[in-house]
C-alpha cells in the first residue's frame, strides 16, 4: 500500500495536493455553517452526471423533444428517477444558494481581500439562474412552453435593444423548435463550461484569501484543519443533502404534463416555485411603469448586491454592527417571500383561476397516467394518414386546420383539454347530422366553445369526408 | 494521532464508495435499458381475414403495414408478402424478398411458379427453389391466426447463405 502511494506520489506529487487540500487552516474551527460552500459543488456534479445521462435519451427538437422525455419519464428503467433527481437537484441548488449567500452576508466573510471572490460568486449565482431558466424548457410540455413564453417576453422591456433580444433568444419571433436548440445549447454546454470555469476561479480565490472565520475574532488556538472535523460536517451535510433529494425522487416523481400547444389560449402560465416572486413582481409594473419596475429596480439591486464588498468596506465583521448590508439582505428575502406568498394567495381567491389551474393540474396527472405513446417516424408510411389517400378527406384536413378546429380538437383531431376527440364522430352522427351539427352546433357544444362553421360547401363536404375518416 | 486520522480516512472512503455504488445502480439501470429491452422488436402485423386466404388456389400477394419499435418512434412500412397454402390447408407468409440479392418475386400465374425478375430464379408455389441463382428457397415468416385474423411477424434474412438466417 505505502509503495503503491510512494511510487504515485514520486509522479503526481499527490501526497502534496492532499495536504494542500486537507490541511487548510480554519480560524475558529470546524463550523456547520461552512458546509453549504460543499454542498453546492457536490449539487452542482449532481446535475452534470444526471443531466449527461439524460442527454442519452433526449434529443433537443420540438417534434421530438417532449416524446423523448415521455419515454425517459414512462419507459426507461430508473429514468423517472434519474429526471425527478435533476428537477429536484436544481431547486436544492437554489435553497442551498441563498443558504450560502445568507452566510457570506452574515458573517461579513466578502470583506478585505474577497471581493473578487464575491464578484466570482455573484456570477456563479447568474449562472445558476440562466441554467434553472433554460432548463426548464426543455421538456416542451405545456409549462415549460407558457412559462418561458413569458420569461422571453420580459425582454421586450430593455430600452433599445428589446424586441432584438428576444427575437435573438427565441431564434424567431415564436418559440419553436429553435428555441429548444437556443436554450438546449445554453444549457448544455455554454453555462456549465462557464461554471466550470468560474467554480475554479470561486475555490482558487477562496484558498487564496483562506477561509474567513467568524465575525468576532476567535480565540488564539482555535484554529484547525479542514481536515477532519469540516470535511465530516461537509460529508454529513451532502449525505443529508443525498438523502433528501433521493427520497423525493424516490416517493414524489417529478411530473411531466401534456405536450406543448401553442393554440392553447387558456393555459395560465405558471413558473418554477422559485421565480414565483419575480411572476408576482411583473404584475405590478404595466405599461409605461414597466420600464422601471422591470428593469431598473432589478438592474439597481443587482448592481448593489454585486457591489457589496465595495460599500461595506469596514473591518466589522459583526452583523449587528451592519444593519445596511444584513437588514437589506433580509428585507429583499422578506419581500421576495411575501410576493411568493402573495401569488400563490391571489391564484387560490380567484375561482377562475384556481378552476383552471385545477384544469391544467388533471392534464397533467391524466398524461402521467397514460402509457407511452411513441412518435411515428418521418417518411414512414402513416397508417391513419392512409385514410387520407381520399384526396377529399385529404382535403378536409386542411379546412381542419384553416378554420383553427385543430386549436380545441388537437392536431390529429384526437382532443386536448378544452374539446373531445372527434375519432369516430361521423359513426355517432350519421346521414347529413354531422354536417347539420357543424353549421348549427347543438347546446352542448356550444356552450362548450364551438363555432358554427362558416365556409363553402366543397369545404364543408371535404370536412365530413375526413371526420368520416377517423377511426 | 496519525493512526486515527488514517483510520477516518479510510472509514471516508469506504463509506463514499458505497454511496457512489449504490447511487450508480439508477445510472446502470438507464444506460443499460436498451440491452434489456428488445428495441427493434418485430410486432405481429395484420395481414387480413383468415378466412379470405382459405378458398384461393394460387398464392396471393398482401402488402403488409409493419410496425416497427425504434427506441421512442415507430417506423411503419409497406411491406410485400405472398399467402400460400400449406398441405394440411393452413396459411403460410413467404416474403417476396429473394433469397440471393433481395429483389421483388413476383408470382407467374401461366408458369405456375415464383420468378425473380433480377436473375431468373424461379421457385414453386410453395416456396421451394426450382432453378436460378438463389442459394435457397423463398423465407418463411412466422404467422398465426388470431380471432379469425392472419398475422405476420415481418423479418429480414440474411442474403446468399444455404439456411434461413434471421436479421438484427
Amino acid at each position: 500500500m505505502a509503495g503503491v502511494a510512494d511510487w504515485l506520489d514520486r509522479r503526481t506529487g499527490i501526497r502534496g495536493l492532499l495536504h494542500h487540500a486537507l490541511d487548510e487552516p480554519i480560524p475558529g474551527g470546524a463550523r456547520l455553517a461552512y458546509v453549504f460552500g460543499s454542498g453546492l459543488l457536490f449539487l452542482f456534479l449532481s446535475q452534470v452526471i444526471t443531466g449527461v445521462f439524460l442527454a442519452l435519451y433526449y434529443v433537443p427538437s420540438a417534434d421530438h423533444a417532449h416524446t423523448t422525455v415521455a419515454y425517459i419519464v414512462k419507459e426507461v428503467s430508473s429514468g423517472s428517477f434519474i429526471r425527478s433527481l435533476h428537477v429536484y437537484g436544481s431547486s436544492a441548488i437554489i435553497v442551498v444558494l441563498l443558504l450560502h449567500i445568507g452566510q457570506t452576508i452574515l458573517f461579513g466573510s466578502y470583506k478585505r481581500y474577497r471581493e473578487l471572490l464575491w464578484l466570482a460568486g455573484c456570477v456563479l449565482f447568474a449562472l445558476m439562474l440562466g441554467m434553472a431558466f433554460t432548463g426548464y424548457l426543455l421538456p416542451w410540455d405545456q409549462k415549460a412552453y407558457f412559462a418561458t413564453a413569458v420569461g422571453t417576453n420580459i425582454l421586450t422591456e430593455l430600452p433599445v435593444i428589446g424586441a432584438w433580444v428576444k427575437q435573438f433568444v427565441r431564434g424567431g419571433s415564436d418559440l419553436g423548435t429553435l428555441t429548444i436548440s437556443r436554450f438546449f445549447v445554453a444549457h448544455v454546454f455554454l453555462l456549465p463550461a462557464a461554471i466550470f470555469a468560474f467554480v475554479g476561479a470561486h475555490v482558487w480565490l477562496f484558498r487564496k484569501a483562506g477561509a474567513a472565520g467568524p465575525p468576532v475574532p476567535p480565540r488564539p488556538g482555535t484554529t484547525e484543519s479542514f481536515y477532519p472535523r469540516q470535511v465530516l460536517m461537509d460529508v454529513a451535510f451532502t449525505a443529508v443533502l443525498i438523502l433528501a433529494l433521493g427520497l423525493l425522487a424516490w416517493f414524489v416523481p417529478a411530473e411531466l404534463g401534456p405536450e406543448a400547444n401553442a393554440a392553447d389560449t387558456r393555459f395560465l402560465p405558471r413558473p418554477e416555485w422559485y421565480y414565483v416572486p419575480v411572476f408576482q413582481w411583473l404584475k405590478y409594473w404595466p405599461g409605461e411603469r414597466a420600464l422601471l419596475g422591470i428593469v431598473i429596480i432589478p438592474a439597481v439591486l443587482a448592481a448593489l448586491f454585486a457591489a457589496l464588498p465595495f460599500i461595506d468596506r469596514g473591518s466589522e465583521r459583526r452583523p449587528w454592527r451592519r444593519p445596511f448590508s444584513v437588514g437589506g439582505f433580509a428585507v429583499v428575502m422578506a419581500a421576495l417571500v411575501a410576493l411568493g406568498v402573495q401569488s400563490h394567495l391571489q391564484d387560490e381567491r380567484d375561482p377562475a383561476i384556481a378552476r383552471q389551474l385545477t384544469v391544467q393540474h388533471d392534464a397533467v396527472d391524466a398524461f402521467m397516467a397514460e402509457p407511452f405513446e411513441p412518435d411515428v417516424a418521418a417518411g414512414s408510411l402513416r397508417v391513419e394518414n392512409a385514410a387520407l389517400a381520399n384526396p377529399v378527406a385529404a382535403h378536409g384536413k386542411s379546412v381542419f386546420g384553416a378554420q383553427g378546429c385543430d386549436a380545441c380538437h388537437g392536431d390529429d383531431a384526437r382532443g386536448t383539454d378544452s374539446a373531445p376527440s372527434l375519432v369516430g364522430v361521423a359513426g355517432k352522427y350519421p346521414n347529413g347530422q354531422l354536417r347539420s351539427l357543424l353549421k348549427t352546433p347543438n347546446a352542448r357544444m356550444s356552450d362548450g366553445g364551438m363555432q358554427p362553421l362558416d365556409a363553402p360547401d366543397p369545404d364543408v363536404d371535404a370536412l365530413v369526408a375526413y371526420l368520416e375518416s377517423l377511426k | 494521532m496519525e493512526t486515527r486520522r488514517s483510520f477516518l480516512g479510510a472509514l471516508l472512503g469506504l463509506g463514499t464508495s458505497a454511496v457512489g455504488a449504490l447511487l450508480a445502480i439508477p445510472l446502470a439501470r438507464f444506460s443499460l435499458d436498451p440491452l434489456w429491452r428488445t428495441t427493434s422488436q418485430v410486432l405481429w402485423s395484420d395481414v387480413g381475414a383468415a378466412a379470405d386466404f382459405a378458398s384461393a388456389s394460387a398464392p396471393v400477394k398482401v402488402q403488409v403495414a409493419i410496425e416497427q419499435r425504434d427506441g421512442w418512434r415507430t417506423v411503419l412500412s409497406e411491406k410485400p408478402v405472398y399467402i400460400v397454402k400449406a398441405r394440411d390447408g393452413r396459411p403460410r407468409v413467404l416474403s417476396a424478398v429473394c433469397p440471393h440479392l433481395g429483389c421483388s418475386v413476383g408470382w407467374n400465374d401461366t408458369k405456375g411458379q415464383f420468378v425473380c425478375p433480377c436473375h431468373n430464379g424461379a421457385f414453386a408455389a410453395d416456396g421451394t427453389l426450382l432453378s436460378g441463382p438463389p442459394p435457397r428457397g423463398m423465407d418463411e415468416l412466422d404467422a398465426r391466426v388470431e380471432g379469425g385474423r392472419l398475422q405476420v411477424r415481418y423479418q429480414y434474412f440474411r442474403q446468399l447463405v444455404p439456411t434461413r438466417e434471421v436479421l438484427a
